[in-house]
């Protein structure tokens, strides 16, 4: 079990390291920083100062391990566009970017773990018919249509909830909630469910296709035979033995709710991480993107390695056997 | 005696050669019967192979140009769609602030949109098929390099790495190359972003193809490797490539709609449906919707059509299920 | 009135071609204390009339007609929730795979006491305790301890008892057990047999096997029914039905098994189950391409000769040489087969003999030893060209006749790409010729030359694997396990074909099987392997009478006990 873990563990770093140099890489070598950084009137000796007083004509490792050791304290140096510390801006945001994912997150494990397995157990009937039609339906809208069309019905044909902003937010400490206010809420109502939508239909028709997998195996069809009663089939035996894969995939995409994020915060202007994002990539604003990569990253080499270890818990053939966790 | 059979093997192999027998295959096939009974199937199929004809011939089928300045008057901006109260029959979805045709612009932007959904798949075929049959086939330190990346990709949503390359060359290229090159950094992005999937599936495939006898038979015979690579595993393990690249078409168009629509996809000079949609946000609050919601409708009509007939073909396809 | 009564059922499966019958007509019944065999081959329908015993016919199956009755009150039209209380608690199923019959993420303590809590009112450590006696029943060792286990902890054998204690754990009266030692080693067949018939008789259950193995009928069934497409065509006392058939098909079937007593000079015909396929043609051999200017040289001695062949393969592969784990599949094996002799290898799963055969044919590189064949050293070869010309002489026939065929080819393509490969004809027409002419000779006639794999049965599609290794004119043939995977009619078919082959070509060939009795059919010297080493050479009939090795001994005492099967129509061998 250690060895597993600590396996795991230096994989992980080493993808850290990946992405921070891939970071780093793009930090420095894409266009020139101190171009970004001075007024045109200085002079070429001032930009040579400015060059090497920032350690810019320094061996490349030496530049990386200094961006390394920033970026693990949290510093990103300047954003070139709002000219403010990144870590600022991204302490800012942040809040607002977990609030909403944290709910959207919530809201299509909920919906979407029930509704996979209703639907597996009730193949044939007309509501699991109605709830696979509309799944399709919904896996084929984007994430930026659907807000769109929400905003549409909600907000400008029946005006009723807002459809821009966060509505008023509460300081706690350096963490600036919605979570507290009427307004808040409802205006995490709209995007959060947009941002859901997506993830839940995907959860959901994986969290069918599985089951109706484990449905078909020897052993349930064993386990029928000794007369077990249907409701501990379909879920000691059949939801349990689904949860496996389930959990591995599941995993990746709530990771990925938070790439979401950008496109739903566009389109609801909401003021986190991703509207961030969007902005620094239309005005090249690399040391933001480098930062928000590097964040991301971590997020999820994070999840992975929750998952992995979740993963190593619930089934007991890979603690026995070793051998067989060759990673693919 | 051995005249007859002779001349059985000429009926027979007469019978069989050619186009009308692999006609006569697939008529008789589990495939077709699937299609002729599934009502879902035919309707999206003929929906996509209608937009697909459409969106190819735009030039031809549609009314106006959008790309002609001659074309459209101001005075025609913002005119709502025929059915309703101030429509008029020139305009079947109504005009843009420009006093375009949005039907036009539909079509021509469902064509960009399929241009860059089709060549950003075919370009992840292009990489991942390769490497999923080397990497099953060989096996090794080469297939643990190539699955090890593959994995470290996919911890990360395809439309994040799609977003990242498409920035870094924003940053990198000077603008008027940018502008020009968009379209084939997109492909390459979003094409970057999907090979895995079809590099893992060859690769399962191929391993399990891999082990069969008739691979081994091949050996004994002293076939070379890259022959039996070629000869006897690749037609074997295209079959779920299909399905896998139907889905994943509908996946490229949502993800270049998206980009798009956040204003890193395409250039404003060739608009696809996701700019459309971007383009008529704007004045969605002033409750001129038509500008934004027609390019919506149109675009997930295609990608519904396409999912369904995605969907169909992996029921069909799925050998467990018949 | 029996125990278990099917009385005149008929079970459907509508399909997009119309509607299949699996099973029509069938009656048969167990008593208490006996075991009832039900045997066919393979689509015969004895799985079907299990499953719907049990009701757990796979949709859209279903019965139509008939009714099937325990201890005179009717079941088979019961409401769901009243089978649901039959199944463990009166009647019991054994399956074939004791690994996927098993949940896998649970302990064998969680499944035994589920099953018990569900029918019998017994509270959590009462059944806990009733489970772990049973378990000492049936023969698992330190039951108290192995019953937190899982399953991929207990070994195959083991495993099967474990579902056997499920089937019985909530004693039901009657036991279906349908192929239970199909998937199991040799050697432990017996044993799960003997396990079951003593619990049969203990417990006075009614047992119903369904095999397709003629031993395990022979070994413990009291009364026998034969299946034959979907209908009972003889059914009665195993000694009678077994010795002294009166159904054709019945005759036929045992004329075609394999006998462990005696060696035939060909198995008798059994036309009532396929047509003999097309009669084939007298050979001219010298005159024939098969015969004619095969290239290869005449020699002395040996034609094949093995020196301290070793194999080790990596189970587990570390950066740290000491961390990794090896297999010795095949250790220090010697022997030599001379030319014109049919050597057989002999071994139960594992024993190393198809990693033997492989490593001839040059699937696998040896890691230690050498291979002489037709005067040259194949382990000193290094190019792909130099293997070549020993190629054309060795070719190989595979156990699976659905994977050994590429499914995307036409039979002409498969048989033809070795002539090709070797430039053995001068052209299209002439390559077109040999494969129709070779196609002929297996007894599938030239016809099939135009079809794909797909279109023909598993006895088909090995005529014409036999037609693609002939294709090369090979002087030695390789056959690992080719019939293991068929039914025993066919299975006599293609024996037979590969004898007429043997004496009709002078072949040299390798046979290899874990099935004595085939053995005894078809070699003149046998090597026995165990764990990777070889326990004795020696001439067929001399192993069979006198053998001397301890394992050699073993492997015959387990050979099933045929005496019971007529000797009606079988033509001995004279001893030579």
């Amino acid at each position: 079990m250690i060895s597993f873990v600590t396996g795991r563990l230096a994989q992980s770093i080493i993808v850290m390291l990946t992405v921070g140099l891939i970071a780093f890489a793009m930090f420095r070598f894409v266009g020139d920083p101190i171009n970004n950084m001075v007024g045109q009137d200085t002079t070429v000796e001032q930009r040579e100062q400015l060059r090497e007083s920032l350690g810019l004509n320094d061996p490349f490792y030496e530049q990386y391990l200094r961006f390394a050791w920033n970026a693990l304290r949290g510093e990103f140096g300047q954003s070139y566009f709002h000219r403010r510390p990144v870590s600022e801006l991204l302490v800012e945001r942040l809040p607002a970017t977990l609030e909403l994912s944290l709910v959207g997150a919530g809201l299509a494990l909920l919906l979407g773990v029930p509704a996979g397995v209703y639907t597996a157990l009730n193949r044939n009937g007309i509501f699991s018919n109605l709830i696979m039609s509309g799944s399709l339906l919904g896996v084929s809208i984007p994430t930026f249509l659907i807000g769109i069309i929400l905003i549409l019905i909600f907000g400008v044909i029946w005006r009723v909830l807002p459809t821009f902003g966060r509505g008023e937010v509460i300081d706690l400490g350096w963490w600036t909630t919605g979570f507290l206010t009427v307004s808040g809420l409802k205006s995490l109502i709209l995007p959060s469910i947009t941002l859901a939508l997506f993830q839940l239909t995907l959860i959901m028709r994986l969290v069918r296709a599985e089951m109706l997998e484990v449905l078909r195996t020897d052993f349930i069809k064993f386990a029928k035979a000794r007369g077990i009663l249907t409701r501990s089939i379909h879920f000691s035996h059949a939801l349990k033995n689904s949860l496996v894969p389930v959990i591995t995939i599941t995993g990746l995409q709530l990771g990925s709710i938070i790439a979401f994020a950008i496109i739903t915060e566009t389109v609801f202007q909401w003021p986190g991480m991703g509207l961030l994002f969007i902005q620094a990539v239309l005005e090249v604003d690399i040391p933001v993107m480098a930062a928000y990569l590097v964040v991301i990253g971590f997020v999820f080499v994070f999840i992975n390695l929750v998952v992995d270890i979740l993963y190593f818990v619930v089934d007991p053939r890979l603690r026995a056997d070793r051998a067989a966790s060759g990673g693919h | 005696m051995s005249t007859n059979t002779e001349q059985t093997y000429e009926a027979a192999a007469k019978e069989r050669s050619g186009f009308s027998d692999v006609l006569r295959r697939f008529l008789d096939s589990d495939l077709w019967f699937s299609f002729r009974n599934s009502p879902v199937a035919i309707v999206a199929t003929t929906v996509s192979i209608i937009i697909v004809f459409a969106a190819v011939f735009a030039p031809w089928l549609s009314p106006t140009n959008p790309f002609d300045l001659a074309q459209f008057d101001l005075l025609d901006s913002e005119i709502p769609p025929v059915w309703m109260a101030d429509g008029d029959p020139r305009f079947l979805l109504g005009t843009d602030d420009q006093g375009r045709d949005i039907f036009s612009t539909i079509l021509y932007g469902s064509r960009i949109s399929l241009l860059v959904g089709f060549s950003s798949v075919v370009f992840a075929m292009a990489i991942g098929i390769p490497l999923g049959l080397i990497s099953g086939y060989y096996g090794g330190h080469v297939d643990a390099i190539i699955m090890r990346i593959a994995d470290i990709q996919l911890s990360f949503p395809a439309i994040l790495i799609a977003f990242l390359i498409d920035g870094v060359a924003r940053g990198v290229l000077p603008r008027e190359v940018h502008d020009e090159m968009a379209l084939y950094v997109l492909v390459f992005a979003i094409g970057i972003s999907g090979w895995v999937q079809y590099a893992r599936t060859v690769r399962g495939s191929t391993m399990v193809e891999k082990n069969k006898e008739y691979v081994q038979a091949a050996r004994v015979i002293g076939i070379r490797r890259g022959t039996i690579l070629m000869r006897h595993i690749l037609p074997n393990v295209l079959g779920p490539v299909l399905v896998i690249a139907t889905i994943h078409l509908a996946l490229a168009i949502i993800t270049e709609a998206t980009l798009s629509f956040l204003g890193v996809g395409v250039p404003v000079t060739s608009p696809s449906l996701g700019t459309l949609i971007r383009v008529g946000y704007d004045f969605l609050f002033s409750g001129v919707w038509w500008i934004t919601i027609m390019p919506g409708v149109a675009l997930i009509i295609l990608v519904l059509a396409i999912n369904l007939v995605g969907d169909w073909l992996r029921d069909a396809l799925n050998p467990k299920l018949r | 009135m029996a125990l278990l009564d099917i009385k005149n059922i008929r079970v459907d499966f509508p399909t997009r071609r119309g509607v299949f019958t699996a099973v029509e007509n069938v009656t048969l019944s167990v008593n208490p204390g006996e075991i009832l065999g039900c045997v066919g081959e393979s689509g015969a329908g004895k799985s079907t009339i299990g499953n719907t015993v049990i009701g757990l016919l796979e949709p859209p199956g279903r019965m139509s007609e008939g009714e099937i009755d325990l201890d005179g009150k009717r079941i088979d039209n019961l409401p769901y929730e009243a089978i649901r209380k039959i199944r463990g608690r009166r009647i019991g199923m054994i399956f074939q795979d004791p690994l996927t019959s098993l949940n896998p993420l649970q302990t064998i303590e969680r499944q035994l006491v589920e099953t018990i809590t569900t029918h019998l009112p017994l509270n959590e450590s009462e059944a806990r305790q009733k489970a772990v006696d049973l378990l000492a029943r049936v023969g698992i060792p330190e039951p108290d301890i192995r019953i937190g286990q899982y399953p991929h902890q207990f070994s195959g054998g083991m495993r099967q008892r474990v579902v056997i204690a499920l089937a019985l754990c909530a004693d039901p009266e009657v036991i279906i057990a349908d192929e239970p030692t199909t998937a199991l080693d040799v050697s432990i067949q017996a044993q799960i047999l003997d396990l079951m018939r003593e619990l049969c008789r203990e417990r006075q259950v009614g047992m119903i096997i369904i095999t397709h193995d003629m031993g395990v009928i022979a070994d413990i069934t009291d009364r026998v029914a034969v299946m034959y497409h979907g209908k009972v065509v003889e059914e009665g006392p195993t000694k009678k039905i077994l010795g002294n058939p009166d159904h054709p098909y019945t005759q036929s079937l045992i004329s075609a098994v394999p006998r462990p007593d005696v060696r035939l000079k060909r198995f008798p015909l059994v036309e009532y189950i396929e047509s003999a396929g097309q009669a084939r043609k007298e050979l001219d051999i010298a005159n024939h391409w098969l015969g004619k200017a095969r290239d290869f040289e005449a020699m002395d001695g040996p034609l094949l000769t093995l020196e301290k062949l070793h194999m080790r393969f990596v189970t587990r592969n570390a950066i740290l040489p000491r961390d990794r784990r090896y297999l010795d599949a095949v250790k220090d094996v010697s022997f030599d087969i001379k030319q014109g002799e049919v050597f057989g290898l002999v071994g139960e799963s594992g024993s190393g003999k198809s990693t033997v055969a492989r490593m001839i044919a040059g699937l696998y590189k040896p890691t230690g030893g050498n291979i002489f064949f037709a005067g040259g050293e194949l382990t000193a070869l290094r190019t792909e060209r130099e293997k070549d010309r020993y190629r054309r002489q060795m070719q190989m026939i595979f156990q699976d006749p659905y994977s050994s065929l590429n499914p995307r080819m036409r039979v002409l393509d498969i048989v033809a790409e070795p002539i090709r490969f070797h430039n053995l004809a001068d052209d299209r027409k002439e390559t077109e010729t040999i494969v129709l002419d070779l196609l002929e000779h297996v007894g599938l006639g030239a016809a099939a030359a135009v079809k794909y794999p797909h279109e023909f049965s598993g006895g088909q599609r090995q005529r014409i694997s036999i037609a693609r290794a002939l294709a090369t004119r090979p002087r030695f043939l390789i056959c690992d396990e080719p019939t293991s995977a068929l039914d025993v009619s066919i299975q006599a078919q293609i024996l037979n074909l590969l004898k007429d082959l043997q004496q009709e070509l002078g072949l040299t060939m390798m046979f290899i099987s874990h099935d004595l009795p085939v053995i005894r059919q078809m070699c003149d010297r046998v090597g026995v392997m165990r764990h990777g080493q070889l326990c004795e050479v020696a001439e067929t009939e001399e192993l069979f009478e006198n053998p001397q090795h301890e394992y050699s001994k073993h492997l015959l005492d387990l050979m099933p006990k045929l005496d019971v099967l007529s000797h009606e129509g079988l033509e001995v061998e004279e001893a030579q």
